[in-house]
């Protein structure tokens, strides 16, 4: 098709066609761009976290006062012991921290004692020796804990001894600090005294707060210090179907047991990751919307004007149409009209993606826009744009060639 | 005229109703996203405590070791327990508090109300003076409360309601954790948006409910909330006496900019001072931001907001350049009227005039409010821990209106004036 008349044309209603060409291009930067928010954030809510999410249910008590004089670790793994014996609890542990909980433990982490900056800030799990079991984190090299490995924390915390002898770290941290080495077997400095050996390797274990770094938040490592229920909380495994029956059972045992400590908190791990990544979701949401609200304003936008044209050039049609042209050529011309004036508009759309990209980067630390959104971004304006000018290009192609032997 | 032209406008509008309510619809909802977005970052980045922002000030010092060091960085952000002690004790400022978060377990007399954790603050005297806690019985306690431990309690009005019944509740008894503290004020509604004075725990939601005596919660080993930062070995493992772990708020009032000044040479001293002790291994570094700047320096509006923010305007923005093609073409169909009016004597002004009263009809401003205060009625509904907050207030209101007048003139003016350059007699021989 000669598309010589049809720039002809269009050079005589500059400024509509601008303003098409402008509003393409506007939707197209904000699409690609909120296009890519949206992966991010669903990217992001799926992060893996390591543990069996299912199974886990977690409890976080405090205490309200006199302990009866009994010594808290005692008194803890009592606690624990009575709730491992809960029937259906398959595994109970001690735990200073859960995925996605509330509080967070952070330590930077040395490769050499007199190493001036921290290699990494790594998440710090304190576990006692049924916390691997408990929250089926992979092992996928080296081995577990042995019984004379463990620490309790107020020596630690204390000074009364040296760092941990040993520690696991997840594969993201080991690839990070030693690369493609072996990490099985490295020191790493906790302080400046004594190194801790790298003894086990997990697949994955989030740390519980994280910002849009996911090699940070898979930056983990586990302790094998154990600890009272002052620093601790209560993490149950169990099959899915058995969680709820286990919390109720649960804090009655616990009400039992403990009778001078409340129950703060008692909720499945899954409910904790839901509530992690409400905002992102409710962000996606809203980020949809204005995704579908800019379709539809654009496509209605589109058809208005269009069907201005076609209203404003009836009888030319219609001479058109008297002298030969067929219902197709009409349609074509108004088709390949919105084409050209689309095309304006991704080409400008596309430039301006890429530096509201550039700005969003700078502004939110937020990565790059991957090039292949720009390509979907223009397809699918593209689409509007043929889809929005079909019904009034159809009108246009159905004008009787006798229009032209009328006046007005 | 006026008059004749908003019924010559309804009549046109009349014509198209769809293309017409088009328009609307579409300059209504970027309006609505533009007022809901603008509204909540409005209320998110708003002065906690307007009368007195500007004199209450954040004093920053850094204890830190020389580990990691980087110059230029910021100061700690919190303050370890012997030197809040030493600028508290200093008495340098108007007035000063030493704080933190923490929680403890309510044990209701009543039977029947089982023990529940609240919130809590553990501060010294100046705290409720200082920023302005409005009470409705009773008052904070003393000075000397602090240096004796005094079992004493300020509670929130709604916890008093909760527990007491509400009613003038000082001096009764309030069961806390395992001892019994006597209740010396309860606090009229107060609530500071955001939680400027500490800012580690919910920024816009979960106040603490009762306030007591930090020694006295040191004493009696509450439990504290917030973050610690330890960056060396804690001789005996205790934490919070540590010189080497900041986990403390320490705010002070400073009534002239005279006096501020002197404050900050008063940091360098006591930084100076305990460099020559053996601490403070870091070249000085001392800051004393005001609430603004603190809050500014804590990035404490949620980045997404203001992404929502630029998002709406974008929003608009396409919604704007639409509705102006839509009328430049419709106005442009009507060269022929254009052409009669100018023929018998209108002069563009008056077409201009025409034309832009019609575009403003178009503005949109009640739809934009009612789908911003539907808007705002959907953020109430998230999860964010702002939500409740969002509601529109009067400079809101006056910001929507300007808006919409301010959209609809620019949807306007390219139409009208294109409208108005018609050439009479050309218009009228083709027709």
């Amino acid at each position: 098709m000669d598309i010589a008349p049809i720039i002809a044309a269009l050079k005589r209603q500059k400024t509509a066609a601008a303003l098409i060409a402008i509003e393409i291009a506007l939707s197209c930067a904000i699409i690609c761009n909120v296009l890519f928010l949206i992966t991010h954030r669903l990217e992001r809510s799926h992060v893996p976290s390591g543990v069996v999410e299912d199974e886990l249910v977690y409890i976080r008590t405090a205490g309200i006062g006199a302990s009866g004089g009994d010594d808290p670790m005692v008194r803890a793994r009592e606690d624990r012991a009575a709730l491992a014996s809960i029937p259906g609890v398959k595994s109970a542990t001690i735990i200073n921290q859960i995925p996605f909980g509330h509080s967070s433990w952070n330590t930077g982490v040395k490769l050499a004692a007199d190493q001036q900056q921290t290699s990494a800030n790594v998440g710090a799990y304190y576990a006692d020796e049924h916390m691997l079991d408990s929250f089926g984190v992979k092992l996928i090299a080296g081995r577990q804990f042995t019984s004379d490995e463990f620490l309790n924390f107020d020596d630690v915390l204390k000074g009364k001894s040296d760092p941990p002898s040993s520690m696991i770290i997840t594969k993201t941290l080991a690839r990070r600090l030693f690369g493609d080495e072996n990490a099985i077997g490295k020191n790493i400095y906790l302080d400046d005294t004594k190194p801790t050996r790298v003894i086990g390797i997990v697949e994955h274990l989030i740390r519980p707060n994280f910002g849009s770094d996911l090699i940070d938040a898979d930056s983990s490592m586990i302790l094998p210090v154990r600890l009272s229920l002052g620093y601790g909380q209560f993490v149950l495994r169990t099959d899915p179907g058995n969680r709820d029956a286990v919390i109720a059972a649960a804090r009655k045992k616990l009400k039992e047991v403990s009778p001078n400590r409340i129950v703060l908190d008692a909720k499945t791990l899954e409910s904790a990751r839901s509530d992690y990544f409400k905002q992102d979701r409710v962000m996606a949401g809203l980020l949809v919307a204005v995704v579908i609200s800019l379709l539809i304003v654009t496509a209605l936008g589109i058809v208005g004007l269009a069907s201005f044209w076609v209203q404003r050039r009836r009888r030319q049609i219609g001479i058109r149409r008297a002298l030969g042209a067929t219902r197709r050529q009409i349609l074509h011309y108004f088709q390949t009209e919105n084409f050209l004036i689309v095309t304006v508009g991704i080409v400008i759309g596309m430039g301006a993606a890429y530096a509201i990209s550039g700005w969003l980067m700078h502004q939110y630390e937020l990565p790059r826009l991957p090039l292949y959104y720009l390509p979907v971004g223009a397809v699918a304006l593209w689409l509007l744009g043929q889809l929005s000018v079909l019904a009034p290009a159809l009108r246009a192609a159905s004008v009787p060639p006798a229009t032209a032997t009328r006046t007005v | 005229m006026l008059r004749y032209y908003a019924w010559l406008a309804a009549r046109s509008l009349k014509r198209n109703p769809a293309l017409t309510a088009l328009m609307v619809l579409a300059i209504g909802l970027g309006i609505g996203a533009s007022i809901t977005t603008l509204t909540v970052l409005h209320i998110l980045s708003g002065d906690p405590i307007p009368e007195k922002s500007a004199r209450l000030f954040y004093p920053q010092i850094d204890p830190r070791t020389i580990n990691d060091y980087h110059p230029g960085e910021a100061p700690a952000e919190q303050v370890t327990y012997p030197d809040g002690m030493n600028l508290l004790q200093a008495k340098r400022a108007d007035r000063q508090a030493l704080m933190t978060g923490g929680g403890a377990v309510v044990l209701p007399d009543d039977a029947a109300i089982d023990p529940f954790s609240v919130d809590a603050r553990y501060t010294t005297a100046d705290f409720f003076a200082m920023f302005d806690a409005p009470f409705q019985y009773g008052s904070g306690w003393k000075a000397a409360d602090d240096d004796a431990h005094a079992r004493d309690v300020v509670i929130t009005r709604s916890l008093n309601k909760k527990v007491f019944g509400g009613g003038n509740s000082v001096g009764k008894t309030l069961r806390l954790q395992s001892t019994d503290f006597r209740v010396v004020g309860v606090l009229d509604d107060w609530r500071p948006t955001p939680h400027f004075y500490d800012l580690n725990s919910a920024r816009y939601s979960d106040y603490e409910e009762v306030f007591l005596p930090l020694s006295t919660a040191m004493e009696l080993e509450f439990g504290r909330n917030g973050s610690m930062d330890c960056w060396d070995n804690t001789p005996d493992g205790d934490q919070l006496h540590s010189p080497n772990c900041s986990w403390l708020q320490f705010w002070v009032e400073l009534d002239t900019p005279e006096k501020a000044k002197a404050y900050q040479a008063f940091l360098n001293n006591y930084s100076d001072e305990q460099r020559s002790q053996g601490r403070f291994p870091r070249p000085n570094n001392v800051r004393l931001p005001t609430v603004m700047q603190w809050l500014d320096d804590q990035k404490v509006v949620p980045t997404d907001v203001r992404l929502q923010v630029w998002l709406s305007f974008g929003f608009l923005a396409v919604c704007l350049v639409n509705t102006i093609g839509l009328m430049l073409a419709k106005f442009l169909r009507r060269n022929g009227e254009i052409a009669v009016r100018r023929a018998i004597g209108a002069p563009r002004r008056e077409i201009f005039a025409q034309f832009l009263v019609e575009a403003g009809a178009v503005a949109g401003a009640v739809l934009g409010l009612l789908l911003a205060l539907f808007g705002l009625w959907g953020v109430r509904q998230q999860a964010a821990d702002y939500a409740e907050l969002a509601h529109i207030d009067p400079t809101m209101l006056l910001m929507t209106l300007l808006l919409a007048l301010a959209t609809a003139l620019l949807s306007g003016l390219l139409p009208a004036w294109r409208a108005c350059q018609v050439t009479p007699a050309l218009q009228l021989k083709s027709d």
